[in-house]
């Protein structure tokens, strides 16, 4: 699968990925081809158009980054996108329910249920060590129970005994019944196949599930499937409700063009593939990976988030240096802003942090939120140039006016003010010479200059939390961060704005004295 | 297994009402998107542009639905014109392209026992198609074997026991696992000794792309061909309504290795619409003799190619 897309896609970013410039003519051009190639590997229409929109508007408005080529900046990008229509992470088959737990299997006519039940099955047994049981729903195909049955006995899993006659209620219930009774943990129920516009056979399917409710309702699709596949994923969703996808026959050499549809039309993550008729052909589906092998371009998505990331690091390294001299200006105040946002905003930034997660509560109590990040940037961004960077200027009269001009209150104004002051000064102590060992290793080390900078524990934290109420230990965010935390930390703020009014909340020391190891 | 909790044998609307209800359900976005495509419009460059992704959303693939798209706007660029207009020019050009090669499945008179192989990848419905056929030959007073030639997926042979039992035919088969050109060979010579009029061989479903399957299903022609230098005298390649661009794939390989000499397009009841058949017609000129519009034995229809490119569009007849 994916193979022919690959050589597709591949030739036309390998042509733009050598070019020096890119004007958006260039783009358009590769875009149009990018939508002949994603259509015949039969990728739903709407999606691809989507996808093309997507990816030209961020490749127009992408930064100039040296030593990173235009061309393979949009393969970056390509790459970054197809991630985001793959569904970014590997989702598993949830089980995560009281026993016995009902995985339910749909899909259209010769989609590869029974084959999917029972692979799934086997590899539940084996790898899972769960107890389970299958049963077949198929009333209808010839032979179909029978199939099951069969799998079942090469597989090593039980099948339920076949009752001719039943309906499949009847004998989903009977399979439930038996499962819990026989101290069961999964019931794997295999359904018959049925076109969408079947509305006996839609409604049969939506009755098992409510007699059952599964934890698991997947869509086995066949990866060979054309424009149909956003029909039928959409139906079954529409009448069942997925829960995921499981896509066959990936062993092919159709070009996947379904499996980055029906994720995309659906949002339900792809779970599984097959991969083969044997039974231990199943894989996980790993979006990122898949995404690679579409592109099979790795080093060049990995040169261009080096270089992005070597760009962040630069950034900082100047914001680090003003610090030492003492020129912290707003403009460097409000790049701290932006990056604090980057890495998502305050809730995120503290759910990255080992045993912090109770601070975020105490943060959410004082009203400190991502709210005030942007009201902050606002204000910052309703001054003139030359306010920026010489914040003395600043009167009554012009505080009025930003405090208007950006929608804030004169108070809002004067806090933050007040927060960049006292910033400025802690740097200012920190940059003199002689104060190398304290907290200016720590706040070296948190714009990525290296040295120091020991990263305390949980326990640490969690002691740091409790001695400060009312304030958050700024230095549990310089250097209790990971080494290697993605965005390399650049600029991340010394302090929390805004908590610097609160008492014994001054806008924290990077590095904390004291905490290191 | 026997039919008890069979529903298919059911009774059933007639199967030509079954097919064109079918055909025009599925059919119904197609024509929703060119009504809305050509209410009030031009026929400029953008329309056609419009008129092509319809024409891609049915399966068509670019290549020809660009080529649809452009045959239509032929001569009447710029002009405004009627929805239903539109849809009876693509209608008309569809059927143009599939009119040479709808042709139907002839089992020729002399030959005896006719030997059909029957190929095709996993599930797209191979089996279930043997089994109508199998009714239909019976209802003109041929008689005929089937060779349960899957001997590798579970309960296939079960399955075509099942339809053999529906519609009387004799089955020949061998255990699971066994050589399926073995199967072949026993289905030959039980249909000479029953002077059978008809032998159909089911085989495994198999990927076009797997070697030693193909390699396999090779060695079953071989097998064939050395007891009548003649047969199989039909190879008929099954597709699934659903299936995207890569039925192309399947016919370049199927031919090459089996030398399909025609199609059938099941599945059509559902909301896939097939237009693959379009390309692939344009491209192969293989005949197509028939559509399966559901699991019934009666869901079988001679391939119409008026038919098929008027319910495409959503035209009723
Ligand atoms: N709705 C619908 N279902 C069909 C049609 N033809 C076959 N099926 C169903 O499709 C599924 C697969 O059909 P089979 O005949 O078993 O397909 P096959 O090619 O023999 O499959 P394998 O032997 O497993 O490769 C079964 O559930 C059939 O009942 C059709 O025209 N319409
Ligand atoms: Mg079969």
């Amino acid at each position: 699968m994916f193979d022919s897309l690959t050589d597709r896609l591949g030739g036309i970013l390998d042509r733009l990925k050598r070019r020096g410039a890119l004007t958006e003519a260039d783009v358009n051009e590769a875009m149009r081809e990018v939508r002949r190639a994603l259509i015949e590997a039969d990728v739903a229409l709407d999606v691809v158009r989507s996808f093309t929109d997507k990816v030209r508007t961020r490749a127009v408005g992408a930064e100039v980054i040296k030593s990173v080529t235009p061309g393979q900046m949009v393969v970056k990008i390509v790459n970054d996108e197809l991630v985001a229509m793959l569904g970014s992470d590997a989702k598993a088959i949830d089980l995560d329910a009281a026993p016995p737990v009902p995985v339910l299997m749909v899909g259209l006519q010769g989609s590869g249920k029974t084959t999917s039940t029972a692979k799934i099955a086997k590899r539940l047994t084996e790898r899972g060590n769960r107890k389970v049981l299958m049963a077949s729903l198929d009333t209808r195909r010839p032979a179909a129970m029978e199939q099951l049955a069969t799998l079942g006995t090469q597989v090593g899993v039980a099948t339920l005994p076949i009752v001719a006659g039943q309906s499949a209620v009847q004998i989903a219930r009977r399979a439930m019944e038996a499962a819990r009774l026989g101290g069961y943990d999964v019931v794997m129920l295999d359904t018959a196949g049925r076109v969408t516009l079947d509305e006996a056979l839609m409604a049969e399917v939506a009755e098992v599930k409510a007699a059952t409710k599964p934890h698991e309702v997947l869509l086995v699709a066949d990866s060979l499937t054309g424009q149909d596949a956003v029909n039928t994923a959409k139906a079954f969703d529409a009448r069942v409700g997925l829960t995921g996808i499981v896509l066959t026959r990936a062993d092919g050499d159709g070009r996947g063009g379904a499996a980055l549809s029906m994720r995309a039309v659906t949002g339900k993550p792809i779970k599984l593939l097959g991969t083969g008729e044997k039974m231990d052909a199943l894989e996980d589906f790993d979006p990122r990976r898949v995404a690679g092998r579409i592109l099979g371009m790795g080093d060049v998505v990995s040169l261009v988030e080096k270089a992005v990331e070597n760009l962040d690091a630069e950034k900082a390294m100047a914001a680090a240096e003003r610090m030492r001299k003492g020129q912290f200006d707003l403009n460097d105040l409000r790049t701290q802003l932006d990056q604090m946002e980057k890495l998502g905003g305050l809730g995120g930034l503290m759910g990255m942090l080992p045993g912090v997660g109770k601070m975020k509560n105490q943060l959410a109590a004082s009203g400190m939120n991502d709210g005030v990040l942007k009201r902050q940037k606002a204000i910052i961004d309703s001054m003139t140039k030359k306010e920026r960077r010489n914040p003395k200027l600043l009167d009554a009269s012009r505080r009025k006016r930003i405090a208007a001009g950006s929608g804030t209150k004169v108070e809002d104004v004067n806090r933050l003010m007040k927060m960049h002051r006292q910033m400025a000064d802690m740097m200012k102590a920190m940059g003199a010479p002689g104060a190398k060992r304290g907290p200016m290793a720590g706040l070296a080390s948190m714009f990525g200059l290296g040295g120091g900078g020991g990263m305390p524990s949980p326990e640490q934290l969690k002691q740091m939390a409790e001695k400060m109420p009312g304030g958050l230990p700024g230095g549990g965010m310089g250097g209790g961060l990971p080494p290697n935390f993605p965005g390399n930390m650049p600029g991340l703020p010394g302090g929390l704005p805004g908590l610097g009014t609160k008492p014994g909340g001054l806008p924290g020391l990077p590095g904390f004295p004291g905490k290191k190891k | 297994m026997t039919d008890m909790n069979d529903e298919t044998t059911k009774a059933r609307p007639g199967f030509w009402k079954r097919l064109t209800q079918g055909l025009t359900r599925t059919a119904t976005g197609l024509s929703t998107g060119i009504t809305d495509l050509f209410t009030k419009r031009k026929l400029d460059a953008d329309t056609l542009e419009d008129l092509e992704d319809v024409l891609i959303r049915a399966d068509l693939g670019m290549e020809t639905a660009a080529r649809i798209a452009a045959a239509v706007g032929k001569g009447r660029y710029d002009k405004t014109i009627e929805p239903a207009e539109v849809r009876a020019l693509v209608a008309a050009e569809i059927e143009a392209v599939l009119k040479p090669v709808a042709q139907p499945l002839a089992f020729a008179g002399e030959t005896k026992p006719f030997i059909l192989l029957m190929v095709g990848v996993n599930g797209s419905g191979k089996t279930t198609t043997i089994g109508k056929l199998a009714s239909t030959l019976k209802a003109q007073g041929k008689k005929v074997v089937l060779a349960a030639g899957d001997t590798f997926r579970a309960a296939a042979i079960e399955q075509l026991k099942v339809w053999a039992e529906r519609t009387g035919a004799s089955l020949v088969s061998r255990a699971p696992g066994a050589d399926a050109a073995g199967v072949a060979f026993d289905g030959l010579q039980q249909a000479r000794a029953e002077g059978a009029d008809v032998l159909i061989i089911d085989t495994a479903g198999r990927l076009q792309n797997r070697v030693e399957l193909m390699a396999e299903l090779e060695k079953i022609v071989r097998v064939i061909k050395k007891q009548d230098p003649t047969a199989p005298h039909a190879v008929v390649l099954t597709l699934d309504a659903t299936v995207g661009q890569n039925a192309l794939q399947q016919v370049d390989a199927f031919k090459r290795v089996a030398g399909v000499t025609g199609l059938v397009m099941t599945k059509l009841d559902g909301t896939a619409r097939g237009g693959i058949l379009v390309a692939i017609a344009a491209k192969h000129g293989l005949p197509i003799h028939l559509i399966g519009v559901g699991e019934g034995i009666d869901d079988l229809q001679p391939f119409a190619a008026r038919d098929f490119a008027r319910a495409i569009v959503g035209l009723e007849d």
